[in-house]
């Protein structure tokens, strides 16, 4: 049994990557959230104000301190909690799903998709939850399509076929939003999409993190209980049927769930992009492949890696920059170095 | 157990080839041997499941395949698919686990008998030590070596394995075929594709020539791996031989006579 106890210690060492440096991580940085600013509060008044708030009582700090956390901060870190969480997580999915580690919503023509739904959803000024609706269904429908041309055009490298059919989808998708663009209302109707294509956070309110949370928990909950069946998806798609899997169902079922995740995400956020290609990878390199650790990794990171960033964006400049722009140039080069250095197991 | 009647077999609308008739028996080591592109892939590919018939019938335990859920057959049939490169860096311990599958309900991870039942089959197949290795780093032959202790974890009564022994050096051919023996001893039977008729000697009990995607001979390894019959199937001049010091039929090409590819 000698042999079981020298096995437990590097698992043990495993699972403490997996879940406690994550989780630190996100903890030092929601308080760091919540805490900087114009209007600075100590970490322990934040948590006096958080816990008074939950208990109903009075925190006895200056009302200002308290609508800054509760009321201007709060909504905004739970925001980019639940977007970079659920971006993550769908990434890691999709990386899964189509046997790469470079395929992410942004690659797959998901976000752009999902753009497009929105964007129209502006322009022909229907509703948050229509607008939504369309988002996910804008989704949908890109990354169908490029699988399906993933899978049309055989024999070739699969892969490549993957990211240039995405490529070429996303520019499609992206005249088309460039049209509607062209044709909107410049006053009403081109503010609120520039705006939204850049990304941001900073209109988030606590009602519309009750709106998407639905959203994102149903996407999330076949991803939890499949999180084992997952790994077998990242099989070959013969190998994993002879090893008694039925592929066809669980791929929709999960394409279906990351798609949701990522259509709701985007719903409030706004194009947000390179999360959902990095954090997956980072998490594979703390937690290592087991869909069952690497999905909680990616969770936590996501969110983390958002709020950090999104903190950034708010206190760096005297005007807010936008997040997508931020996320970029932290993700491109970190995309760039991946792509130089990138170990077998990495690819 | 697994039985092809009248069998006829290929993608579309291309077939690839027909009247395809065998019965694999429990236990027993069955060797496929043909030229490239005779359709060895193909009719495996089929006599799993994994592509209709054109025509005829594959039947597991004499019920129709098609009848079969994906994991009540994967948990009578195993399947060594020739080793591709992995994308994400599994360890050794987590593929052989991934063999546990159609004995996992869909929601469920491996149990603590799953485990042991993965460690028992690399101890089985004598790579115990590479549990915690990950896929990605580890060589050919331990991929494969990997691969059958993953087939061997389903507990199925039958593994097919495509070209076992494809790019593996000297040493690691000799042991996956060693494996295959060891296997057919344990009652587990073996349907293998192999380009060296040498291995049919080494393990098989019995031996079919594809050619064209038809099987032309099937026997005894002794009575079907004639030096004519083999010519016939690849081409070339074909020596076979008794080798005492191996204890059995050896076969090589003549290098001097296969000057031209007819």
């Amino acid at each position: 049994m000698s042999g079981d106890r020298a096995a437990a210690a590097p698992a043990r060492v495993a699972v403490a990557l997996a879940w406690g440096a994550p989780l630190l991580l996100l903890l030092a940085v929601v308080l760091l959230a919540l805490g900087v600013g114009r209007y600075p509060v100590s970490p322990p008044d934040i948590l006096r104000i958080v816990a008074a708030k939950l208990a109903g009582l009075p925190s006895g700090l200056p009302e200002t301190a308290e609508t800054v956390v509760w009321q201007v901060r709060l909504p905004r870190v739970g925001a980019g909690l639940l977007v970079g969480a659920a971006l993550a997580a769908s990434g890691a999915v999709y990386q899964g799903l189509f046997r790469n580690p470079l395929v992410s919503p942004d690659i797959l023509g998901v976000s752009a998709g999902a753009s497009l739904g929105a964007v129209a959803g502006i322009f022909l000024s229907l509703s948050v939850a229509a607008i939504q609706g369309l988002a996910f269904a804008g989704g949908l429908v890109a990354v169908a399509l490029v699988y399906a041309i993933g899978s049309a055009a055989r024999g070739r490298d699969p892969v490549l076929v993957l990211v240039l059919a995405g490529v070429a989808i996303g520019a499609l998708l992206g005249a088309c939003i460039s049209l509607l663009k062209v044709l909107a209302d410049p006053y009403n109707q081109l503010p609120a999409i520039t705006f939204w294509l850049l990304g941001s956070l900073a209109s988030a309110t606590r009602g519309d993190l009750f709106s998407i949370l639905p959203a994102i928990l149903l996407g999330l909950a076949p991803m939890a209980l499949l999180r084992w069946r997952m790994n077998l998806l990242t099989l070959d798609e013969e190998e994993a049927r002879a090893l008694g899997v039925e592929t066809a169902r669980l791929r929709l079922v999960l394409i279906a769930a990351a798609t949701l995740m990522t259509a709701a995400a985007v719903s409030i956020s706004g194009i947000i992009g390179w999360i959902g290609l990095l954090v997956p990878h980072v998490a594979r390199a703390l937690a290592g492949p087991d869909f069952a650790r690497l999905l909680p990794a990616a969770l936590m990171l996501g969110g983390g890696y958002l709020v950090a960033v999104d903190t950034l964006a708010r206190t760096m400049a005297p005007i807010e920059v936008p997040l997508g722009i931020l996320t970029a140039a932290i993700g491109a080069p970190f995309f760039l170095w991946l792509l130089l250095t990138a170990r077998q197991g990495w690819r | 157990m697994l039985a092809a009647r009248d069998l006829a077999f290929g993608y579309g609308r291309a077939p690839v080839g027909r009247d395809v008739t065998l019965d694999i028996e429990p236990g027993e080591v069955f060797c496929l041997l043909g030229p490239n592109g005779c359709g060895k892939t193909t009719l495996f590919r089929t006599l799993l499941g994994l592509l209709p018939p054109r025509a005829g019938r594959v039947e597991l335990d004499g019920r129709p395949v098609a009848g079969f859920s994906r994991a009540a057959f994967a948990r009578r049939v195993g399947y060594v698919p020739q080793a591709g490169a992995p994308t994400f860096p599994f360890t050794v311990l987590d593929v052989v686990l991934m063999g546990r599958a159609s004995r996992i309900a869909t929601f469920a991870a491996p149990s603590p008998a799953d485990h042991a039942a993965a460690r028992a089959a690399l101890e089985t197949i004598g790579v115990a030590h590479l549990a915690g290795r990950r896929f990605t780093e580890i060589s050919g032959g331990e991929r494969q070596m990997t691969l059958i202790a993953r087939a061997l974890a389903q507990e199925p009564g039958l593994i097919v394995m495509d070209e076992p022994t494809a790019s593996l050096d000297f040493g690691n051919q000799a042991r996956v075929i060693e494996r295959i023996r060891e296997l057919g001893a344990r009652g587990i039977a073996v349907v293998l594709s192999t380009h060296d008729p040498g291995h049919a000697f080494a393990c098989a009990n019995r031996v079919a020539l594809m050619q064209r995607g038809r099987i032309v001979a099937l026997g005894p390894p002794d009575r079907v791996l004639t030096a004519g019959a083999l010519q016939r199937l690849y081409g070339v001049a074909v020596a076979v031989a008794w080798l005492e010091e191996a204890g059995r039929h050896v076969c090589a090409p003549s290098i001097a006579e296969t000057g031209r590819i007819p």
